[in-house]
């Protein structure tokens, strides 16, 4: 088996001796897209930390691009793009400068870096606007400019820490076509998102985190028919004796999250049987997706 | 806790692009800049040195004017790298996030803080420099002797940037350097010997102001200034030396602990 190109093995980090990684294992292959998904606290955001280098574990190893981290970090560090989950951009700089600047980070020489620039800046549909201060750039421009950042050095590896959060519909379809851009063109990309839309339309393979570990593992469709029935009824508003008529149907599973009710099932017939017996009742049929997933394994509770 | 190796102290390749940076940074303001290196000098001298000249007439066998412009060519330096040292950098590090930018990349934690401290040092160079320039049209230095004060410039910079550098670390606001500032530097600028001879102070006074790095730099600055024979410099430039050192040192493992948590 080739070396992955990220491998956490037993990974543990405590904060106040709270464990918020408690014995991550994880594995990425070249020409992936790994989705990390979890809830607020889940302990994505010091995983990837663990992976660059900026937060040390307590035990466990990790090893990235073939070094060992965080001894080597600075050196997988060369080989990897990030977009980290707040812009912070250079604002001393304009947009053209934060490239030029941010690349001789790298070690790259100025004068081989005028072309690479003018294709990051185009890639980033931010060509007209290579003057400006970042200020006054909107939050879509500056998520643009992040990523373009983040290729400076042509990274194999391309880490983004919820890339998309904040953004409009439309900048957020830019980003994702830009993404897959990058994946076709072969590079291992690892991603945490709170948009299982995102995680669906981008990711191979998805990782589900909680507590600091990995619950569920595979791909978007896998995750789905594993952990999920695939008839899901949800009410706005069901009554005392209709969550009991509901429950006692044969193979329903129900549940509340805030104020409604979801009924699970790989039987549709039995449910809309039953329904039909209740016209007044608001009900939506729908088919099983990735949300319903995450909702059961990381339950429904608020996470702050 | 980051548990720190020898190798995690031992800068690279990256504190020059640091440095860099800051350079670029810097050009783009370049004008402010000047008009602010030559204009505090200007003020001093004509300000305090005019209007005391007068009184003073001479001050340890070199007229008030010399005695102090020698003196301003390094508190200068001092006032220019702790600014840099406090608010510069803890801008780049808090609110613009410059450092967390810059930790996603090759740069390591060692080459901040010595691209810092190198910056900090290159500030106070210009900073003296534009003295030097100020004093010699006004006929108070005499060249090429004078020259000698940009290394001193120099390793003053380095000195206060390692200093004052491990502070902002510990701090929460721009407000937490206001307490340093008052109470560290601006004692020190006054009785460092920048106004008159520090032998003039009570015992314990001149055993403080020894302790303290501007004194050593007016001790090496002065001489060179004024053409006169340098008293001790391997232990003035040693203690300067020290300073920058032991700050380096602390200030990779106080930075280390704030940015890699």
């Amino acid at each position: 088996m080739s070396e992955a190109v990220i491998e956490f093995a037993h990974v543990v980090k405590q904060y106040d001796g709270r464990r918020v990684v408690d014995g991550l294992s994880l594995r990425i292959e070249q020409g992936q897209c790994f989705g990390l998904l979890g809830p607020n606290g889940a302990g994505k955001t010091t995983a990837i930390r663990m992976l660059l280098g900026m937060t040390h574990p307590e035990s466990g190893s990790i090893r990235v691009l073939g070094h060992a981290v965080p001894e080597q970090a600075h050196r997988a560090r060369a080989g990897m793009g990030v977009v980290p989950q707040l812009d912070n951009l250079d604002p001393d700089f304009s947009v053209r400068e934060n490239l030029g600047v941010y690349a001789s980070f790298f070690g790259l020489p100025d004068n081989t870096l005028d072309h690479r620039v003018d294709w990051l800046l185009e890639f980033a549909e931010l060509t007209h606007k290579q003057h400006a201060r970042i200020g006054e750039l909107s939050g879509g421009m500056q998520r643009r400019l992040t990523l373009a950042r983040a290729l400076v050095n042509d990274p194999g590896l391309i880490v983004l820490d919820e890339p998309t959060t904040g953004l409009d519909p439309q900048v957020r379809h830019v980003m994702w076509s830009r993404l897959r851009e990058l994946q076709q063109s072969g590079k291992t990309l690892l991603l945490t998102t709170h948009y299982m839309e995102e995680a669906e339309r981008l990711c191979d393979v998805l990782a589900i985190m909680d507590h600091g570990r990995i619950i569920a593992h595979g791909s978007p469709a896998e995750l789905v028919r594993v952990h999920c029935e695939r008839n899901v009824f949800e009410f706005p508003r069901l009554d005392a004796p209709q969550q009991a008529a509901l429950d006692a149907l044969p193979e329903v599973r129900l549940e509340r999250s805030g104020t409604s009710w979801y009924a699970y099932t790989e039987q549709a017939d039995p449910v809309h049987d039953w329904a039909a017996g209740h016209p007044q009742l608001r009900m939506l049929h729908r088919h099983h997706n990735l949300e319903d997933v995450f909702l059961r394994l990381t339950r429904r509770d608020l996470r702050d | 806790m980051i548990e720190l190796t020898a190798s995690d102290f031992r800068p690279g390749r990256g504190s020059l692009a640091v440095w860099r940076r800051n350079v670029r940074v810097w050009r783009k303001l370049i004008r402010v800049s000047i008009v602010l290196n030559f204009g505090e000098p200007v003020i001093y001298l004509l300000a305090l040195g005019y209007g005391l000249q007068r009184f003073v007439g001479a001050m340890d066998g070199l007229p008030y004017m010399v005695f102090l412009a020698s003196g301003l060519l390094v508190s200068a330096v001092m006032h220019t790298t702790a600014f840099e040292a406090m608010y510069s950098v803890y801008t780049r590090m808090e609110p613009q996030k410059t450092y967390q930018a810059i930790l996603a990349t090759p740069v390591r934690v060692a080459d901040i803080v010595a691209g810092e401290l190198l910056w900090c040092a290159t500030k106070g160079v210009i900073a003296s420099t534009a003295i030097l320039i100020v004093a010699g049209c006004m006929g108070l230095i005499s060249f090429p002797g004078a020259l000698g004060v940009i290394p001193v410039a120099f390793l003053t910079g380095l000195a206060f940037a390692g200093f004052v550098m491990p502070l902002a670390p510990f701090a929460r606001s721009y407000d937490y350097f206001s307490y340093f500032y008052t109470l560290v530097i601006v004692p020190m600028f006054m009785c460092s010997g920048v106004f008159y001879p520090v032998d003039s102070l009570p015992a314990a006074g001149q055993w403080a102001a020894s302790l303290l790095p501007l004194y050593h730099a007016v001790e090496l600055a002065r001489p060179l200034a004024t053409q006169a024979p340098l008293s001790a410099p391997l232990v003035h430039g040693l203690v300067l030396l020290l300073y920058a050192g032991a700050g380096y040192a602390l200030s990779v493992r106080f930075y280390s602990r704030r940015l890699l948590q």
